[in-house]
């Protein structure tokens, strides 16, 4: 079987992360690779430590041991993705422009292709060495976290227009019709009625109110982005719609996902690669449908046999 | 002084504040966090504004205190006495001759000058705390400069109303660099901030934080390309001196809907009435 295009840059190097609460409580020693466009789902059960390496890779917790490096594009300068952003975000109806720019081919085409055993180049960031600063700001523009909860990742006591102008206020756009035009042309693309923009969220649906955090983390259009149950809390058919869309905007946008999940379906739907973990450690790793159709170790063997069908 | 210290404060708390000023006046529109006494008033009544006048007040200075403008208003007037029994400073009511300036909500019509202080009484000095609820938080927004958020609030008040509601407390950035909430002066008053050449200090009793605006700083008032920053205007003239360009409260005369419009600033009217009479 043809593996996919591995030899696409490595956007996130994740270095024997360790992060443990107690004694089997946590993460230990996680250490695996993203490359650029990849949707990597982590399943396993509750308490298996998916969250925590998902908040240790988003930069929310530093991890006891090991590293966590973000690599760049080296022809991406930092400032520029800033700088830029006012019509890069217009353009987000134009999937044409839009392919162009974030396509995975274009990372493919070899000129970017940064040398995986060098780590410590210019454009190498490891997350807990840089300033706070920098690490914040890496959050707010370049990576963006979806949360299980709509609630912990929207401002509920303001309109679904401030929610979703939000990352961009912060990085200094001050035109207010661009930032409800934008508002509105991300409203439709998580298929959310633009006639609702000033409506607080708690007014909205548990499915539209998560369709809404997707198009407020999405709409500075980051290149890495961190879902942790994005479907969790929702019925199936809400789920089947949002992972449908989820699955447009992922290859529209060229995004790279870190998916947390339990659910195996959401895994086989949206993630090309899979990590299993079971008590903080990893157990198994492979492609989706290699682990589902296939699973060697006895625990993901179990995962997927208890997967009930219909 | 009958057993108190010159101005109420010991020495020590004086000395202790002052230096708080000269760190807020050194980083100006930064939060300086002091240790807040208690004082003879309770919180909200201007406990902060009362502590930086004491640790600045000297024997032959001249105190002037307003409230919303007036200097007969039970704060103005409850303020300016025990500043007459505990310091036995002189008081009055003409800002030009006044060298320290206690006000809650104004800041006077009359131009200040260079050597004069004008001294807030601020109920919560934090901008950022509507939005986010943790001080810990605030602060590293404040040290990152991540202040995205204040134009939320504008974008959100545009949204409902149309345009940029909140009429006081309006956000300021002060110097090019700490956003801060000037206290709950109409935003009527937020150019008056911009290279005014006297000292503005700003007290928190209760939330124990000092401020400062130095003279002739730049202060802007945070806005959108297309909802630039503007202020109030009346279609009325005060009623008692007819001035067209002072900030007018609206006073009920009787119960039938009768009205008018008055100077908020009484010494400037009263100045203004004795110039016209």
């Amino acid at each position: 079987m043809k593996k996919p295009a591995l030899e696409r840059p490595v956007l996130l190097d994740v270095q024997d992360i360790t992060r443990l609460y107690g004694p089997g409580k946590g993460c230990e020693e996680i250490d695996f690779r993203l490359h650029a466009g990849e949707v990597l789902g982590i399943v396993g059960e509750s308490g298996s430590g998916k969250s925590t390496l998902l908040r240790v890779l988003s930069g929310l917790e530093a991890p006891d041991a090991g590293r966590v490096i973000y690599r760049r594009l080296s022809n991406e300068p930092e400032a520029a993705r800033q700088v830029n952003e006012p019509e890069a975000a217009r353009q987000v109806n134009e999937p044409e422009a839009a392919r162009q720019v974030n396509e995975p081919e274009a990372a493919r085409s070899g000129q970017h292709v940064v040398d995986d055993d060098e780590a410590t180049s210019d454009f190498d960031l490891d997350l807990y060495a840089i300033g706070e600063a920098r690490r914040r700001a890496l959050l707010r523009l370049e990576w963006g976290l979806v949360h299980q909860n709509p609630r912990d990742g929207l401002r509920m006591g303001v309109s679904a227009g401030a929610n979703i102008g939000e990352r961009l206020m912060a990085q200094g756009q001050r035109h207010y019709g661009r930032l409800r035009e934008t508002g509105q042309e991300w409203m439709r693309q998580v298929e959310l009625d633009p006639g609702r923009i000033d409506d607080a969220p708690r007014t909205f649906s548990g499915g539209m109110q998560q369709r809404l955090q997707i198009a407020r983390t999405l709409v500075t259009r980051p290149r890495l982005v961190f879902m942790d149950e994005p479907t969790g809390g929702l019925d199936v058919s809400v789920q089947a719609r949002l992972l449908d869309m989820l699955r447009t905007l992922v290859r529209q946008l060229g995004l790279s996902v870190v998916l947390v999940t339990h659910d195996l379906a959401v895994a086989r739907l949206l993630a090309h690669r899979l990590l299993v973990m079971r008590r903080g450690r990893v157990v198994e790793t492979g492609l989706t449908d290699q682990i589902l159709d296939d699973p060697q170790h006895a625990y993901t063997q179990l995962l997927v046999s208890s997967v009930l069908t219909p | 002084m009958n057993g108190y210290n010159f101005a109420y404060l010991d020495e020590q708390t004086k000395r202790m504040i002052r230096r708080a000023l000269l760190k807020a006046v050194a980083i100006p529109g930064y939060q300086v966090p002091f240790g807040g006494r208690e004082m003879p008033m309770p919180y909200g009544w201007g406990t902060g504004g009362v502590q930086v006048t004491a640790s600045i007040l000297g024997a032959d200075d001249i105190l002037k205190v307003i409230d919303q403008g007036a200097d007969d208003t039970t704060n103005a007037v409850s303020i300016r006495h025990f500043f007459q029994r505990v310091a036995g400073v002189e008081t009055t009511t003409s800002t030009a001759t006044a060298d320290v300036i206690q006000t809650r909500h104004r800041i006077p019509e009359t131009p200040l000058r260079n050597g004069q202080i004008l001294v807030f009484q601020v109920p919560i000095p934090e901008p950022l705390r509507f939005i986010e609820p943790s001080e810990q938080e605030t602060r590293m927004m404040h040290a990152l400069e991540e202040y995205g958020v204040m134009h939320v609030k504008l974008y959100e008040d545009i949204a409902r109303y149309g345009h940029i509601a909140t009429t006081y407390a309006y956000p300021v950035k002060v110097d090019g660099r700490y956003v801060m909430d000037p206290s709950p002066i109409p935003k009527f008053d937020n150019p008056k901030l911009d290279g005014n050449p006297a000292l503005m200090l700003f007290g928190a009793g209760r939330e124990k934080r000092l401020y400062a605006i130095p003279p002739y700083t730049r202060v802007e008032s945070l806005d959108f390309e297309d909802h630039p920053f503007e202020v109030q205007t009346w279609e009325h003239t005060c009623a008692l001196c007819g001035s067209d360009h002072s900030y007018l409260d609206e006073v009920i005369t009787d119960d039938k809907g009768g009205r008018m419009f008055v100077c908020s600033d009484t010494d400037y009217c009263q100045t203004r009435r004795g110039e016209v009479a």
